[in-house]
């Protein structure tokens, strides 16, 4: 895989959020207002950045047993850092992303990138994956900004959009509207994509957590067997 | 008295967790498929809440703040989750053998888990007391556990259900999710007049 390509895979052919289903509690969180979404698109997308930076770069020095322990501290200290450079600098969007800004932390996407792409390639390259990853994200969220702010607030990044001011679908705004929006939005994909990459089940493969995850929810197949 | 009840009843069906703050969204839509997996998680949650906060709610006020720490709340919180969690494991393990098999498969699940750091900060953002801020964690998981309980019973109905083909699997699922989210919004000031 040349390096156009990693960039360019994060978004649109593995874009986290649409087709990785990573990160969902975000991205229906914070995309009541473009605003918002562009912010934290660009808050997580620095976090990763660092993060895929540092864990590419350390992937030989720390220890396979306790990698996950020392992604979730180098996460950590990296949103905190944002998290600190958010307040001072843009203090209303502190306040608009609110709880989900520290949230990062638990990330999927961020973790999930960690330990998919970052602790077995090079430095260079984690760089560009964070890169592409980001961008794929922030611009799933400004989709689903984009069409739950026009549709429920009549505006878009504050610009009001005439007819639409007048008739609010104000649904689309509270948290109703974000699982909906959402759900046809990956209907859409599945339905570009022909099925191939359509998930049957809730997709954790990017969760380090997975393995578990899917122990817990096949259990009972398992002993069946 | 009421303001306990006031804190407990909004934390369960007005700012629910899942369906109004998204926060948990992972196992509420990975873990849900079952009644039985949903109960064990949602058990599992509300324990791990209750334990965290009565761990990160000292630490924040007797340790961060007075040392002007803050800002190291965020690396502190999810460290000391996740520590706590494993520790859990490992005594109920040792000593609750039988707890262990119910829960234990979904402990490590909850390290990661956004509902439980999102308690933890919330309590000290409300401005909660170590009392209030218990009883937020508690209604706060008796609201993951409502919604687990309440979209597993959604979603073994859209089992048998003919679903076109590019909604089929997680996007229904999504659609299901918010028409139940739909029904909380009923709840919105309920609690307000009710105690007015």
């Amino acid at each position: 895989m040349n390096k156009r390509q990693n960039l360019f895979k994060g978004i649109i052919k593995e874009n986290p959020v649409l087709v990785l289903i990573l990160g969902t509690c975000p991205t229906l969180a914070v995309s009541t207002s473009v605003m918002s979404a562009l912010g934290m698109g660009a808050a997580a997308t620095l976090v990763l950045l660092c993060s895929n930076i540092v864990i590419s770069a350390l992937r030989n020095v720390i220890p396979d047993k306790v990698r996950i322990p020392c992604y979730i501290v180098l996460i950590a200290g990296f949103v905190t850092m944002v998290q600190m450079l958010v307040k001072a600098f843009a203090p209303a969007l502190d306040e608009a992303l609110g709880i989900y800004l520290p949230l990062i932390v638990v990330n999927c996407i961020i973790l999930g990138r960690a330990e998919m792409f970052a602790n077995k390639n090079k430095v260079l390259d984690s760089a560009i994956d964070a890169v592409g990853m980001g961008a794929g994200f922030t611009l799933a969220l400004l989709l689903m900004a984009t069409i739950r702010e026009v549709l429920g607030n009549g505006t878009w990044l504050g610009i009001e959009i005439p007819i639409l001011i007048d008739n609010k679908i104000s649904i689309m705004t509270m948290a109703p509207g974000g699982f909906l929006v959402f759900g046809i939005l990956i209907a859409i994909v599945n339905k570009i994509s022909g099925g191939k990459n359509s998930k049957k089940s809730f997709g954790c493969a990017g969760c380090p957590s997975a393995e578990i995850c899917q122990k817990a929810a096949c259990g009972e197949k398992e002993e069946a067997k | 008295m009421t303001k306990f009840l006031i804190i407990m009843l909004s934390a369960v069906f007005i700012n629910n967790y899942v369906l109004s703050r998204f926060l948990g969204i992972c196992p509420f839509l990975g873990v849900s498929k079952k009644l039985n997996q949903a109960t064990g998680m949602s058990l599992a949650v509300i324990f791990v809440m209750l334990m965290a906060t009565a761990v990160t709610w000292p630490i924040q006020m007797y340790l961060l703040e007075p040392n002007n720490l803050g800002y190291l709340q965020t690396i502190v919180f999810i460290l000391v989750i996740a520590s706590l969690v494993q520790l859990v494991e490992i005594i109920l393990k040792r000593y609750i053998p039988s707890l262990h098999k119910s829960l234990g498969v979904y402990l490590p699940l909850i390290t990661t888990n956004c509902a439980v750091l999102g308690v933890t900060i919330l309590n000290i953002d409300e401005g909660y007391s170590f009392a209030e801020a218990m009883v937020n964690s508690l209604g706060s998981g008796l609201g993951f556990f409502l919604a687990m309980v309440m979209f597993s019973g959604v979603r073994s109905k859209l089992e048998g259900a003919d679903i076109p083909k590019a909604f089929q699997g997680l996007p229904i699922t999504l659609v299901a999710a918010s028409i139940t989210s739909l029904s909380f919004l009923g709840f919105t000031g309920v609690i307000e007049n009710l105690f007015a």
